[in-house]
């Protein structure tokens, strides 16, 4: 295996282009050092993007935030205008693993790992993120939801590295939440997770809003219909219910060990619910 | 497979090493630069034995590569006493008698350093939190918790 550490992008781009083998990119490091360690990989070359200065930034931009995919957990988690324009995103990747790991973890691995049950996408797909990915052919931004395929997959071409997630301008009444079940209290993988995203009028009345699900099917979900029947409400019960069975209704997931199908499915309504709550009242300040 | 020249400070001690591009800087630590204060529980980064810090950053160090640490600031455990002195947290560990067997002792008082770094003054839940990637299979957490909130009492009056 071949180690580069390069300090341009361009150097990671041609290096990953011209990698003969497998090649892989090393941001934090919690998921690749894990899956080299235990053999599930043997690239040939490893392009560590940590020393790129661009990628260790998180830099305002168009009212929203570019977050360079290089910045950890731990660093997105201590910048105050992250957290207070998206909550939600920020609480969803400090929920990822221990301490140690919010050291190294990034939101760009998390999304480039491609586990359905990766806890910072669901919240990045409700707060309509965009990833930018650089390549041999040039600059391009696509939806978060499109870079993920399946369990393990990416939608990225040879040489291409996702290098930035943007969270964009909001409104103000806005707010986003993600929850998440698990059976302990810390440090483990969601069993269900979800995330809500809303934007209210002056009466408090929903005029935008966008839920997402994860672990419960083989790709982070959108509910459009969730979003569908809370707008135009203020979150009564009638919309609270009508949500969970939207929530509910979109899951297709598998049977393991840590969930049944018919658990998955519950939770979700579940989860969606109380994550839509929680939203609505950080919209309301 | 060609070896990676890194230079690196280490303890406040500048160090050079000759590494392999995949072997982790917890394997360079303990088998190169004979540090084996920082042990192996899993290999995987769920235990927390191997913690260091990196610029300051509480990381595993089994899910570091030795190269990533060109350049970069590393403490272990062996630099936490300074000389024959231990840190308060070393002797409020031994005080209450906070490990068994030891094995994750160090990583213990390395990730409750960085803890009481940022935060001189945290509460019981926030240092379970806080060290939930530290695991110990022998005290049962409660004499760990006590001795870091112990030693963090200590360090306050000082």
């Amino acid at each position: 295996m071949q180690y580069e550490a390069p300090q341009t992008l361009d150097a990671a781009v041609a290096l990953l282009a011209d990698a003969r083998g497998a090649a892989r990119v090393l941001a934090g490091g919690t998921d690749l050092l894990v899956q080299l360690r235990s053999g599930a990989i043997e690239p040939d070359l490893v392009v560590d993007i940590k020393r790129i200065d661009e990628l260790k930034k998180i830099t305002a931009e168009d009212g929203g935030y570019r977050i360079g995919a290089a910045v950890s957990g731990a660093e997105l988690g201590e910048h105050e205008g992250v957290r207070a324009l998206w909550p939600g995103v920020v609480e969803a990747t400090e929920l990822i693993g221990s301490t140690q790991v919010q050291g190294r973890a990034t939101m760009a691995g998390n999304l480039c790992n491609a586990s359905p049950a990766a806890d910072s996408v669901p919240a990045m797909v409700a707060a309509d993120a965009t990833a930018r990915i650089v390549g041999p052919d040039g600059v391009r931004d696509t939806s978060v939801r499109d870079v993920a395929t399946g369990p393990g997959q990416t939608s990225l071409g040879r040489g291409e590295i996702v290098v930035s997630i943007f969270l964009p301008a909001r409104p103000a009444r806005s707010g986003d939440a993600y929850l998440r079940f698990i059976p302990r209290t810390e440090m483990d993988i969601a069993v269900v997770g979800a995330a809500v995203s809303v934007s209210l009028d002056d009466e408090g009345t929903c005029v935008a809003a966008r839920v997402s699900l994860g672990a419960v099917a083989a790709r982070v979900l959108l509910v459009d219909e969730g979003a569908r029947v809370l707008i135009g409400t203020k979150l009564d019960d009638d919309a609270l219910q009508a949500l969970a069975a939207a929530a509910s209704a979109a899951c297709s997931p598998i049977n393991d060990k840590r969930g049944t199908i018919e658990f998955r499915t519950d939770v979700a309504g579940v989860l969606a619910r109380r994550a839509a709550q929680t939203a609505f009242e950080r919209a309301k300040g | 497979m060609s070896q990676i020249h890194v230079s690196t400070t280490l303890n406040g001690d500048p160090v050079e090493y000759l590494c392999e591009p995949d072997e982790t800087l917890l394997d360079v630590l303990r088998d190169r630069l004979g540090l084996t204060g920082s042990k192996e529980g899993c290999g995987s980064g769920d235990c927390g034995a191997c913690s260091v810090t990196v610029d300051g950053r509480l990381v595993c160090s089994c899910l570091v590569l030795g190269a990533e640490a060109q350049d970069r600031e590393i403490e272990t455990i062996e630099g936490v006493a300074q000389g024959e002195n231990l840190h308060p947290l070393q002797q409020k560990i031994l005080d209450h008698a906070a490990l068994q067997c030891g094995v994750c002792t160090p990583g213990f008082i390395v990730a409750a350093k960085a803890l009481l770094e940022r935060n001189p003054d945290p509460s019981e839940t926030e240092v379970r939190y806080w060290l939930a990637g530290n695991l110990c299979r022998c005290t049962g957490y409660d004499k760990i918790v006590r001795a870091v909130m112990d030693a963090a009492q200590e360090m306050r009056g000082a």
